[in-house]
């Protein structure tokens, strides 16, 4: 994989900030977007947009064949077994939330236990509780330890008659920890619980198989894959789906409509009301095709050596910690640097031209378990370098020198 | 952005380090906590207003180095003032940082203070700088508690 040829390819990379080279480190909140990509999407614009779905004209045609295909790739990226089982949603979030209304408000009932684990990213906290709360029903929470690595003898604890659900991250977005979800996915169908997997930070940095991991839904969104924002996937087993109860109502999910009767359609339809965002839906596709010729595989081992020597560098400094140690991270390193809120350091590095993110990251839950109110959080990428590194923690050292 | 440079600099050597009237003033008649939940910062205001003067007023302050300094400042800045004076120092450093009034060439009595003025150019770290100034506002008008977020947001459209 030859880093300085793909870095080639995003033109955003040669920005300059505050008069030095872009340093991009905060891929966990966004990724940026190759030139294929960017013209795939002018490309749709300029050829080939119309509405899809029913106009018997040639644009419609065109517009609805290369929806339809970006589909059709997306299923295969997941290994999913029919394409019928590939929604495009907004995103994660939105995902999640179509599972709450479509699953969720169908079948959990009061007193029912749904399984959550303590380092979930917000969008797939806050659908459950608003589920418990209009059913009635119960969270229960997989603790983890100091180190951000899932509990598994407390998880397994946890499973009673009355569990219904499981939501759970496949990676963590505030800490890197990769969860061992085909394992405990297993466990939770032993018990005829059903499961969804929130994919956001790894669909775009490990290969992922819906028939390995045999989860029952699993979300991911377009932007944290080089595509763009607005465009998210929500993919569940058909019997699942066809089951599920509408998430919003209009044109398209619909077979017929009078006053007094109207019928769904199928799936994924039943799920795509209106217009969807069909330039993000085709831009998608060609960041799929973009990432599957560099190899998710090849991806993953590089960002891996990446995060190796960052981890190394940083265990380097005296008076920095890193938050989230597991023992199978993505690259992302969350960290604090002792005497310095992670706002000031945001706001330095920010002057050197380094990109990270600083805050809660959406993982209020995860902040208060480690009791601190915020990390430091650099995020990398595929397209990100070992000089970068460098960069970054020569940054850290100069925090640490004004404030000392 | 040599604004955001020069601000950290003159503010992290100084105020940061040694926080001017840290603690908390024991007869005190006026207290106020001022929290932002987003990012963390928290600061504790006590002080004692005698005839309409603020006597004493010090601080305690758990947040960022903008945060603390601001904090720093401001108790140095409304120390001895009557209140009337302060809450005009609230509007005008409020107004600054929000860039809605600019320090050198309009009417204002801000001083020192104008050092914040670069953080209007990061709307990130603006709350963090009126966090101590809306606690102070807070506390002289006898509240207990405030933020920078939600309803009490002094950047949003809706504030």
């Amino acid at each position: 994989m030859n880093v300085e040829k793909i870095r080639a390819d995003f033109p955003i990379l040669d920005l300059q900030v505050s008069g030095n080279p872009l340093v991009y480190l905060d891929n966990a909140a966004s990724s940026q977007m190759p030139q294929a990509v960017i013209d795939r999407m002018v490309r749709y614009q300029t050829q080939e947009h119309s509405n899809i779905h029913r106009a018997v004209h040639y644009l419609s045609e065109l517009a609805t064949k290369e929806y339809e295909l970006a589909r059709v790739k997306v299923q295969h990226f997941l290994n999913a077994k029919e394409s019928r089982e590939i929604i495009f949603t907004r995103g994660t979030t939105e995902s999640i939330n179509l599972v709450m209304h479509g699953y969720g408000r169908a079948f959990i009932e009061k007193g029912d236990e749904i399984i959550l684990s303590a380092l979930e990213h917000h969008a797939n906290i806050v659908p459950w509780q608003m589920l418990a709360q209009e059913k009635g029903a119960v969270l229960r929470v997989i603790p983890m330890s100091d180190a951000g690595e899932l509990l598994i003898d407390e998880f397994e604890a946890l499973f009673n008659e009355k569990t219904k659900f499981l939501a759970l991250s496949h990676v963590s977005n505030a800490l890197g920890t990769i969860n061992p979800v085909k394992e405990m996915t297993a466990f939770a169908h032993l018990h005829g619980v059903p499961v969804l997997l929130d994919g956001a930070q790894a669909a775009p940095h490990q290969p992922i198989d819906m028939q390995d991991l045999d989860c029952d839904f699993y979300a991911f969104s377009g932007h944290k894959m080089c595509g763009p924002t607005g465009i998210g996937v929500l993919y569940g087993k058909a019997h699942l789906l066809e089951k599920m109860q509408p998430f919003q109502g209009g044109g398209d999910m619909i077979l017929s409509v009078t006053f007094e009767k109207t019928t769904y359609n199928v799936i994924p339809s039943k799920f795509e009301a209106g217009t969807p965002p069909i330039m993000a839906a085709i831009g998608l596709g060609s960041s799929i095709d973009y990432l599957s010729t560099i190899g998710l595989s090849n991806i993953e081992t590089y960002e891996q050596n990446l995060l190796n020597y960052a981890t190394e560098r940083f265990s380097e400094l005296s008076g920095v910690r890193i938050i989230g140690t597991a023992a199978k991270k993505t690259a992302v390193l969350s960290f604090e640097i002792s005497g310095v809120h992670p706002h000031d350091i945001g706001t330095i590095l920010n002057a050197e031209g380094i990109a990270i993110r600083t805050g809660h990251h959406c993982a209020q839950p995860v902040m208060i378990r480690f009791g601190i109110p915020a990390t430091a959080r650099a995020s990398f990428a595929f397209y990100n370098t070992k000089e970068e590194v460098d960069k970054l923690v020569d940054g850290v050292c100069k925090v640490q020198e004004m404030f000392s | 952005m040599t604004d955001m440079r020069q601000l950290y600099q003159e503010v992290i050597l100084d105020h940061n380090r040694k926080p001017r009237n840290f603690g908390v003033i024991a007869d005190a008649n006026r207290h106020a906590e001022g929290h932002n939940p987003l990012c963390g910062d928290h600061i504790k205001l006590s002080m004692n207003v005698l005839d309409d003067r603020i006597e004493t007023i010090a601080f305690e302050g758990d947040g960022c180095a903008i945060c603390n300094a601001s904090a720093s400042m401001m108790t140095g800045a409304v120390k001895g003032k009557v209140v009337q004076e302060a809450e005009m120092l609230v509007e005008e450093f409020r107004n600054m940082v929000t860039g809605s009034l600019d320090p050198d060439n309009q009417t204002n009595h801000l001083g020192k203070l104008k050092v914040f003025g670069g953080v209007k150019d990061l709307p990130s770290r603006v709350k963090c700088a009126i966090l101590p100034w809306h606690t102070l506002h807070a506390a002289l008008n006898a509240e207990a508690s405030t933020s920078t977020e939600g309803e009490a947001d002094p950047v949003s459209d809706h504030a």
